[in-house]
């Protein structure tokens, strides 16, 4: 039996954790009083010893991350929190911030102090405007509490956090659209080099985090990066929120260590497939993700492991697919998806994924030949490494996977 | 195929920004570094006011925030949520991505459809009911979902959405 | 910092922060481009530009990826070659098939990429045009349809230009440039400069062509057709026939224009030195009477346009001065209409320019009288040349004529306002003879020539220190009139002129123009001054008789009847 590992979501159901007392109460803000009293250099240290990895999406390590701001502060820094969830099949981060959402402020509060930032910003989807407002209401007791504002906890640091509402854009959820809509512009990718931690938001020093990223930082705070780094597998560190959706028995968000089996986690956290049937596909990380036959489940869910099986742990959203999935509709599904939030500014994307959708839709109507699926194959080619930010490429990669995984199903269209 | 609204309305009468919003607006400018990014919260405090985002609201925006109609205008329609034509009193927004459709949102857009007689992308006459499908709003777990205004509706079957528009005035 | 980098198996030095572009560059290896502006950062939109970089999963875009020690990049790998291959076909997939009636059917960046990349079939199914051309604008015309999306026009138009008419708007596969809601370019901001038309890859941009108006006159017995050229046209009309840029043909160019049966030739120098004379006395007149300082400059209609619209305040600091195609506009429909005795309702008068924004300058309502307009047609040099080759006139091919007495006759100083500098280097010139009766020692006058944006100096002239200074692109015209609003007042005149470079880069002018062909075609003109006598306007003997004949003498009321007009606010 799989063991869940209620850490970051042991607030879970439990009301009034916006309330500075009531989290105070259950250990909150002890990471915090710790690292004041410890150099900004010396978090980043213990954050590199967690070896905790960004939950946005891409896995990178976070204390390595945090080590390219800059030493010797010429210019504001600013640490911004990315809540905009919008990768299809996730939806962990709001389980944070609607049951202890000064758990991700406290943690916003210590990146803050460890880079050294003026000021931080939560860019929440714009959907989420009922999360915004709890969100603001927690940042409004920390600052009563003066866990927040000028010279927290006497400690002579100041730090505030600004909460702004994206409006429907998925392309916001990478970090340099996200930085380009905190500016008040269209959310369109910015060419890396240069990285946001050398210039970000408003042309400063910027370290853009994941909301779960964040929330464990505390928990790291509270005792040391090693034992943080022990609540995981033996290979990968922390705990991990997986969140299941799809035709299973018991969908929600899961807390996990880090590196649990897929097979796991879809038989035993989440009920099993719904129904009784047969499991068909799994898509283990979000919509971005290749997909997964079901005999290719047998996974440990993290980084690495995923990546070696052709996927992407990605947000950790698992969709689950029974036997009477069509897989062309969920690929229709997928690509309508990647048009419509491609932001159009570079070619591969803007147009390659516009001609994979015009493809599929043709083979859905029947209306496909012999080299409808060549073409798919072709475009998906020009895409991969093309593009400009990787949405085109996690869209190409997304159908490439469904079309060679379950050809049949799409060859049967053309008869 | 568009199935959220879209263009501007033609020549809508000008609407005035409210000097209460106005100074939200302002207040919200100030909190940072640089103002222009008051942009989104300024179109979202707008699109409360009016329900949409008129054209006669983007001049004064722009000059608010000292940048150009187009500028604002080229924001306006990069993001979805904000609404170019006037929406109905009650703006129903469907997920239609794989989670919810795996869990049958198509049978909830059809008992939309039939029950309010539009399609998705169009309005009731009577203003009241504007239906649009939209892409993953981040409640997998719950699909299939949507959103009425700011307000999300989960675990959904027919039954429930009967109950959930007749609760509606 | 020097760094060693293998680019196509061949050892090279680079310089550290050098983008792979400017390294292949300098090694003689062409990248194709189609976002990358000179001069600007790059956008990386294309992707048209990607290399292969050993190490490296993803293809990276040379515009923009800088090189670092020991990289080893492939320009031309066989990966490469496919995914610019395909690129150019996804883009021609979503455009109209067009070629054969394009406007820009022999310099169309897309196509000679399609060509080059070897895209011989189609293999994608072909997305109908479905965007509504946009015909508004007196002076251009832009086919969305044919837009590729690398977003140049609205960089130049907002980081060269400073006005930012165009945007792009809507989003993905939907996304388009355009003009905010329920306007169009004629509505919009747009200051008619061109500039953009000269950054756009493809047919999206085009002038708005009046070729059919001047057949028609031309073959309207009833009509009496003169034309009229710009200084700067007959130092780039022979780009127009292939030759390098740099070469003046002003003499092929009378003759041809008469070959198309132009019943008179004029060169709108002779209205430039006419300017001269009465800006530079209006200059003496601000500053000893106590005028509006400092005085701009006023003979670029894309900075009129742009002053109106932006700098309302200073509308009061124009020179009154009509620009020299409007002045000779008027000379000729009401000077030499009465001399030739000719209605002026039967001239047809088209001048030759290298400007789109001339176009909406003819057509501006105070530029006429009884209901009759000064200029009827403007044609851009890229529009003269096709309409040579219409005619079959070969610009390399014969044998060179004078222009048309009394308004042909030109100093070099009339010459060089095709350059940026030129105004003010030809009105320092007459302005220090008028007002200290000498000639000066110096004529060429270098802080203001060359192609930097902001180029200042300060002349004695007499008693006077006066303080100059010359923009070149409405950005840098911005500069400085935010110092002068801010308070600035060691100015007395400020030369701008709408395209970075001055008329020589105008947006009429061939596609193609870069920083190179912008120094060539000036270098022209300053070798016409050097080696020409007659280099101050106020020498001009037919200007001299003009006044003596007509006008009196500068500023005067006849004068400002014909020659000045005025200026007022437009909203925006
Ligand atoms: C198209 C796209 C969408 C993304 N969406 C999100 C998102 O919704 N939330 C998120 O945290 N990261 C998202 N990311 C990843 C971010 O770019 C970034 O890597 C992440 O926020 C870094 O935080 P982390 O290091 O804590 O993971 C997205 C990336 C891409 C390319
Ligand atoms: S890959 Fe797509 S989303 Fe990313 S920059 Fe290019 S067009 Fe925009
Ligand atoms: S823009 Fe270029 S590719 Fe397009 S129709 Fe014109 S010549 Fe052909
Ligand atoms: S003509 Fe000039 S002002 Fe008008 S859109 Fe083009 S660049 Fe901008
Ligand atoms: S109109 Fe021309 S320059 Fe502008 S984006 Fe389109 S192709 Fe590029
Ligand atoms: S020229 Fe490099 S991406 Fe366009």
């Amino acid at each position: 039996m799989i063991e869940e590992k209620k850490v970051l979501t042991r607030h879970v159901g439990v009301p009034g954790m916006e309330k500075v007392d009531a989290y105070m109460n259950d250990g909150g803000y002890k990471g915090l009083k710790n690292a004041l009293d410890k150099k900004p250099q010396d978090i980043i240290e213990e954050v590199k010893k967690s070896f905790l990895r960004g939950r946005g999406g891409a896995g990178f390590p976070t204390g390595f991350k945090w080590s390219f701001i800059p030493k010797e502060k010429t210019k504001p820094h600013y640490i911004i929190c990315n809540a905009d969830e919008g990768e299809p099949g996730t939806f962990k981060d709001r389980v944070i911030m609607e049951n202890d959402p000064l758990l991700l402020i406290e943690g916003m509060t210590i990146a803050g102090y460890a880079l050294q930032c003026d000021m931080g910003f939560i860019y929440i989807r714009g959907e989420f405007r009922k999360i915004a407002e709890k969100l603001e209401t927690a940042i409004e007791n920390a600052r009563n509490a003066n866990l927040l504002g000028k010279n927290i906890l006497g400690k002579g640091f100041n730090f505030d956090i600004l909460v702004m509402r994206g409006a429907g854009a998925y392309i916001c959820g990478e970090e340099t659209a996200l930085i380009e809509s905190l500016e008040g512009k269209r959310g369109e990718p910015r060419m890396k080099p240069p990285f946001p931690a050398v210039e970000g938001l408003y042309k400063c020093p910027t370290i853009v985090n994941n909301v779960e990223t964040l929330a464990c930082i505390p928990i790291i705070m509270q005792s040391n990066g090693k034992s943080f780094k022990d609540m995981g597998t033996f290979q990968s560190a922390g705990t991990k929120l997986y969140g299941i959706s799809g035709h299973v028995n018991n969908p929600g968000v899961y807390e996990y260590p880090m590196g649990t089996n897929l097979k796991d986690l879809i038989e035993q956290a989440a009920g099993g497939v719904k129904d009784g049937k047969k499991l068909k596909a799994v898509i283990p990380g979000g919509l971005s993700a290749p997909i997964l036959k079901a005999d290719e489940i047998d996974l440990d869910m993290d980084f690495d492991a995923c990546i070696k099986a052709g996927t992407m742990l990605g947000s950790g959203g698992v969709i689950v697919m029974d036997e009477t999935t069509s897989i062309p509709e969920v690929a229709k599904s997928t690509i309508d998806f990647f048009v419509h939030e491609s932001c159009g500014q570079c070619t591969p994307c803007r147009e390659g994924l516009h001609k994979i959708q015009e493809t599929l839709t043709k083979m859905m109507a029947g209306e496909g030949d012999e080299n409808s699926l060549k073409t798919i194959f072709k475009i998906a080619k020009t895409i991969k490494g093309t593009t400009l930010c990787p949405l085109g490429d996690a869209g190409a990669m997304a159908l490439e996977a469904m079309v060679t995984k379950f050809r049949d199903e799409f060859e049967a269209l053309n008869k | 195929m568009s199935t959220t609204p879209t263009p501007f309305a033609a020549n809508a009468t000008d609407y005035k920004i409210p000097d209460k919003v106005m100074s939200k607006i302002n207040e919200i400018a100030s909190q940072y570094p640089e103002k222009n990014s008051a942009m989104l919260p300024a179109l979202h405090l707008i699109q409360d006011e009016f329900g949409w985002i008129p054209p006669s609201a983007v001049r004064q925006l722009a000059d608010a925030l000292d940048t150009t109609p187009n500028k604002v205008y080229a924001v306006v329609s990069f993001y979805t949520m904000f609404n170019q034509a006037p929406v109905g009193k009650y703006h129903i927004q469907v997920c239609r991505n794989v989670s919810c459709s795996l869990l049958g949102s198509k049978h909830i857009v059809d008992h939309l459809t039939s029950k309010l007689g539009i399609q998705p992308g169009q309005t009731t006459e009577n203003k009241k009911f504007t239906l649009s499908l939209v892409e993953c709003l981040g409640a997998c777990g719950t699909a299939p979902v949507m959103m009425i205004n700011d307000t999300y509706y989960e675990n959904l079957t027919s039954g429930k959405v009967d109950e959930i528009l007749n609760t509606l005035a | 910092m020097k760094m060693q980098i293998e680019l196509n198996n061949r050892k090279l030095e680079a310089e550290s922060g050098e983008t792979i572009l400017s390294v292949a560059k300098r090694a003689g290896i062409n990248i194709p481009t189609l976002c990358y502006l000179e001069h600007l950062k790059p956008a990386g939109r294309c992707r048209i530009c990607v290399v292969e970089v050993d190490g490296r999963k993803d293809l990276v875009p040379s515009c923009s990826f800088p090189v670092s020690d020991g990289m080893k990049i492939h320009t031309h790998s066989p990966r490469v070659l496919e995914a610019r291959k395909n690129l150019i076909e996804l883009m021609l997939a979503n455009h109209p098939d067009d070629c054969l009636y394009c406007n820009r059917n022999s310099n169309c960046d897309l196509r000679q990429l399609a060509d080059q990349l070897g895209v011989r079939e189609r293999e994608l199914v072909h997305v109908e045009p479905h965007f509504e051309i946009d015909n508004s604008s007196p002076s251009l015309v832009r086919d969305p349809n044919k837009c590729i999306l690398c977003g140049k026009c609205v960089r130049v138009c907002e980081e060269i230009q400073g006005v930012a008419a165009i945007e792009l708007l809507g989003r993905g596969f939907e996304s388009f440039v355009g003009v905010e809601n329920n306007k169009n370019l004629a509505t919009s901001r747009c200051i008619n400069c061109g500039q953009c038309i000269l950054a756009c890859p493809t047919g999206a941009l085009t002038e708005k062509s009046q070729i059919q108006d001047v057949i028609d006159a031309l073959n309207d017995p009833e009509k009496y057709v003169v034309v009229q050229h710009a200084p700067a046209i007959s130092v780039t009309l022979a780009e127009e026939f292939g030759v390098e840029a740099g070469i003046d043909v002003d003499g092929a160019m009378v003759a041809a224009l008469r070959r198309m049966g132009f019943d008179k030739v004029f060169d709108t120098s002779f209205t430039a030195d006419l300017t001269i004379m009465e800006e530079g006395s209006e200059l003496v007149s601000r500053i000893v009477n106590g005028g509006k300082l400092p005085m701009l400059t006023s003979c670029s209609p894309g900075w009129i346009k742009f002053v109106e619209q932006f700098y309302p305040d200073f509308t009061g600091n124009l020179s009154t001065c009509k620009s020299p195609q409007q002045m000779m506009g008027a000379i000729i429909k009401r000077i030499f209409a009465q001399r030739e005795d000719i209605d002026p309702a039967k001239i047809f008068s088209v001048s030759i320019m290298p400007c789109t924004a001339k176009k909406f300058e003819a057509g501006r309502p105070e530029m006429g009288e009884n209901g009759i307009q000064d200029v009827d047609v403007v044609l851009t040099t890229r529009e003269l040349g096709r309409l040579l080759r219409m005619y079959g006139i070969d610009i390399r091919n014969i044998e060179p004529e004078q222009a048309d007495s009394p308004f042909g006759e030109r100093t070099t100083a009339g010459k060089i306002f095709g350059a940026t500098g030129g105004v003010m280097e030809a009105a320092l010139r007459t302005g220090y003879y008028l007002v200290t009766g000498e000639l000066m020692e110096h004529l060429e006058i270098t802080p203001v020539r060359g192609l930097d944006g902001i180029k200042e100096s300060k002349i004695k002239v007499g008693d006077l220190e006066l303080g100059v200074a010359v923009a070149s692109s409405l950005s840098k015209a911005r500069i400085l009139l935010d110092e002068v609003k801010k308070g600035r007042s060691d100015l007395h005149f400020i030369e701008v002129m709408t395209c970075p470079g001055g008329c020589v880069a105008g947006g009429g002018q061939p596609i193609g123009t870069n920083v190179d062909k912008i120094k060539a075609r000036s270098q022209a003109l300053y070798k016409l001054d050097d080696s020409e006598t007659m280099r101050m306007s106020h020498e001009n003997p037919s200007v001299k008789k003009l006044y003596e004949d007509y006008l009196g003498k500068p500023l005067s009321e006849k004068s400002h009847h014909l020659l000045h007009t005025h200026y007022e606010k437009r909203p925006i």
